[in-house]
């Protein structure tokens, strides 16, 4: 009995599984991060954890976004620049004062006819204070760049 | 050659093909943020040298909130918890004229907001969230008497609705120069 159990199964010669096909699947899903991707330009050397909220919305045409980062240095950079919130744009920690020349430049390498849509978006660490937000805010103004969003996270329970 | 014959294999050899999509794959999962560009949308004023004018505290078509450094909240003249600032908001934006300490009428409401260079970026979003929020649910309220449906089912076909609605409830949130303690 033993023996012809096991000559049924030599017997049975199982072709493998078609494997043709899986590439065409992984190429979807690599097609699909492909196109998701936003390959980070930038890298932060401020903290940045946004606060939470409610009453928020997408912004809409990515390319008119401009960022403003401000939080406290990174571990990394406590020894340089040390622990006191700054202010980072593009990828170099700058000065209040260099912020009009930013949002200069930022709107000069933009289309003419889109200038004034231009959107800023301020990156600003929860754990910040008030007083540097409402210095870059000024900066803003006197740049004539008016609209702006605070960078948040969905937050679900309402109070 | 001879039709009969079979060549043993005949196709190319497809299956590394899987293994570099892999990589591909496993490079830009890693690299990946799908990042939802979410924020509360905020439009400044525009710059003028003169100071602005001093919000008055007694009239009744200000809505005073002040927040310290010690990120306490105090909502005309009351120490307040933040889970209450929004049906104050609403209480005093939809009045109507009826309570004569609230404002008149929602276009002429302010609510001015004061915070102090002390208080955490975290607090003053809180704060400001919960103000847009009266505002948003008074606009729902009106669009649901008004049209039927909350303002966030609007389409491109609404936007006189929409108008009519933000006619009604502007946002008039007036941020005040923080105190420097």
């Amino acid at each position: 009995m033993i023996g012809s159990k096991f000559k049924k199964k030599q017997g049975n010669t199982t072709p493998g599984i078609n494997t043709s096909s899986l590439p065409d699947i992984i190429f979807i899903l690599l097609f699909f991060f492909m196109v998701a991707t936003v390959l980070r330009e930038t890298s932060l050397k401020v903290k940045n954890s946004l606060p939470q909220a409610t009453e928020i919305e997408k912004l809409q045409d990515k390319s008119l976004v401009k960022y403003i980062y401000i939080g406290p240095p990174q571990d990394m950079y406590v020894k340089q620049y040390g622990t006191d919130d700054r202010i980072q744009l593009n990828d170099a920690i700058a000065s209040i004062g260099e912020i009009g020349l930013f949002i200069e430049s930022e709107r000069a390498a933009l289309r003419p006819d889109k200038r004034s849509y231009m959107k800023i978006s301020l990156k600003v660490d929860k754990s910040s204070k008030l007083g540097i937000v409402t210095d870059v805010k000024q900066e803003l103004r006197k740049a004539d760049a008016l609209l702006i969003t605070y960078a948040s996270m969905k937050r679900e329970e309402v109070y | 050659m001879a039709k009969g014959k079979h060549r043993p294999d005949n196709e190319i050899n497809a299956g590394s093909m899987a293994d570099i999509a892999f990589l591909l794959l496993i490079f830009f999962l890693t690299v990946t943020k799908i990042d939802t560009e979410k924020g509360i949308k905020v439009k400044l004023p525009p710059w003028s040298e003169e100071e602005p004018p001093d919000v008055d505290v007694t009239d009744r078509n200000a809505f005073v909130v002040l927040v310290n450094s010690r990120d306490e909240l105090l909502v005309e003249g009351e120490r307040t918890d933040i889970t209450q600032l929004k049906i104050k908001a609403k209480r005093f934006i939809a009045n109507f004229g009826k309570d004569p300490n609230l404002s008149t009428s929602p276009q002429a409401a302010v609510i001015s907001f004061k915070g102090n260079r002390g208080t955490s970026y975290d607090m003053y979003i809180q704060v400001y969230n919960e103000l847009r929020a009266a505002y948003n649910e008074l606009r729902n309220e009106l669009a649901e008497e008004k049209f039927g449906k909350p303002v966030s089912e609007f389409t491109e076909a609404d936007s006189l609705k929409f108008e009519y609605v933000k006619e009604f409830y502007p946002y008039r949130i007036s941020e005040a120069e923080p105190t420097n303690f």
